[in-house]
């Protein structure tokens, strides 16, 4: 399973044809104590680069980009109740959606761990 | 990932300046973000721990981009009266007043808070503690309008320091024997720190206990070390000021109140004392007088969100199909579990309890007119 980021600070897990989408552990550290996610339903049509979520912490909202385009399958319903979970799991439990990738080929242009954490250490 | 309006706005290029303590900031782990053009911290270890501390013991916030104004002269007092809509002539030395600079139709130019700072036997003095992103327009309204005999000196060499929260006084008693036990809520006093004067005001910003300590800037990273030095006290930034302000509900200038706001709209008619709204004799009297007697248009208002998805400033409030409202500040209240906001709405729905929507991205989240302050205030008034 390969992991890949995008500099907007989301996450994606590939594991076949079907993807797991989150944010970061800089990006929850910069957003500070998140109290809401609003999720996409399954069936949205997402866009890579585009809004596909919101994230609500305490000090503001935050839009959440596809980091490809494709289709939701799921949304992580754990976070409705807990959306704490983004604060301490980011990278595990704490994940936003599955989708479809509609273009492997848009995963290239994405970011490896080593790119991410070198892109952080710049900001 | 892409963050909207914080407290801070990022996007514009805009010079900032270095807070007194900036370097402490920095040391303590506070993350800075421009405001009111400054450096600030917006938080150390997080906001909700920060808010929950300040509720539960001792919370330290550095206000120093705060306006720190002297206004001395014979007639000081008749000079503020011509600007300020409250009592200024009767505040007693030591006391403290909330009051407001208007504008001549009445609009809300900054909110801020007046102290009787008259040693005994001198010349008449006024401290005033006026709002960072305001501070300079203020000083000029001031100059433009208050008569030459009166001085008017900002006092840009001090800091100003709040601590904030049910253990506060105690703290101080270790710093400061005895000063606190001669002051209650919206009192003030003077006195020394090591060698240098430190003006102590029984007032904040949390609806805590608390006070604020005005000290030369220079020397003011060696009172805050010996004040985080005490257990009970952490370092608090922006946003859980922010919090806690809202719980409390406080108005935040530039956002709750502005130029297009006045007194009655507004809520703040306490500030208003009986005799000087019937005398009038202050810039803006003619209209606020008028919106008194008629009564508001639209009112400030506190509002109780359900579930846990907050409204944010700007968003529309709906009393049915109809748009009643706005927000103008709102967010989560750690202290409720819920979010909360105030809103200006049409007066004829601002009754305690009418049930209101808001518009958060295309969703109606029903909303309750709720009194405020939306958690109670924990004021020291005196042994009882």
């Amino acid at each position: 399973m390969a992991r890949y980021f995008t500099d907007e600070h989301e996450w994606i897990d590939v594991d076949g044809d079907v993807a797991t989408v989150g944010i970061t552990d800089y990006a929850q550290g910069q957003l500070g104590d998140i109290v809401f996610v609003e999720l996409p339903q399954p069936g949205t049509q997402v866009q890579k680069g585009k809004d596909a979520a919101v994230v609500e912490s305490v000090k503001a909202a935050s839009d959440v980009y596809a980091p490809i385009t494709g289709e939701v399958t799921e949304a992580n319903d754990a976070l409705d109740g807990d959306p704490a979970l983004v604060n301490t799991a980011p990278e595990g439990e704490g994940w936003f959606f599955k989708m479809t990738i509609a273009d492997q080929g848009e995963l290239g242009g994405l970011m490896d761990a080593a790119a991410y954490k070198s892109f952080c250490d710049s900001l | 990932m892409r963050s909207g309006a914080e407290m801070s706005d990022e996007d514009l290029p805009e010079t900032t300046e270095q807070l007194p303590l900036d370097a402490w900031h920095r040391a303590q782990g506070g993350r800075m973000v421009p405001f009111a053009g400054y450096a600030m911290p917006i938080q150390y270890e997080g906001i909700v721990a920060e808010h929950e501390w300040t509720r539960n013991h001792a919370g330290l916030f550095d206000v120093s981009h705060m306006g720190q104004l002297m206004i001395t002269g014979e007639n000081a007092a008749v000079e503020l009266e011509k600007l300020l809509p409250g009592a200024i002539a009767t505040l007693k030395p030591g006391r403290i007043r909330y009051s407001l600079l208007l504008d001549e139709n009445g609009g809300i130019l900054d909110d801020l808070m007046v102290t009787n700072v008259t040693p005994e036997g001198g010349e008449p003095a006024y401290y005033m503690v006026v709002n960072g992103a305001t501070k300079w327009d203020d000083i000029a309204h001031l100059r433009e309008h208050l008569a030459d005999e009166v001085t008017l000196t900002h006092l840009d060499e001090r800091a100003l320091l709040a601590l904030q929260g049910p253990e506060a006084a105690a703290v101080l008693e270790t710093l400061l024997p005895g000063v606190s036990a001669d002051l209650v809520f919206m009192q003030g006093t003077s006195c020394e720190w090591r060698g240098e004067a430190l003006g102590v005001g029984r007032s904040g910003y949390t609806g805590e206990d608390g006070f604020e300590l005005s000290y030369p800037a220079d020397k003011v990273a060696e009172l805050a070390e010996a004040l985080v030095a005490d257990d009970r006290v952490r370092p608090i930034g922006l946003g859980a000021r922010d919090s806690l302000r809202l719980e409390a509900g406080l108005p935040l200038y530039g956002h709750d109140l502005s130029p297009e706001t006045d007194p009655v709209s507004a809520g703040l008619t306490f500030a208003l004392t009986k005799k000087r709204r019937e005398e009038g004799g202050w810039m803006g009297h003619e209209r606020v007088a008028q919106v008194f007697a008629d009564g508001a248009a639209r009112k400030r208002v506190g509002l109780a969100l359900e579930g846990r998805l907050p409204a944010r400033e700007g968003a529309t409030v709906y009393f049915g199909d109809s748009e009643v409202g706005t927000v103008t500040s709102g967010g989560f209240s750690p202290t409720l579990g819920h979010p909360i906001a105030m809103a200006y709405v049409a007066s004829e729905h601002t009754a305690e309890g009418t049930v209101l929507e808001i518009e958060v991205r295309g969703k109606r989240l029903p909303a309750r007119v709720v009194p405020t302050p939306f958690v109670p205030h924990n004021y020291y008034r005196g042994d009882k």
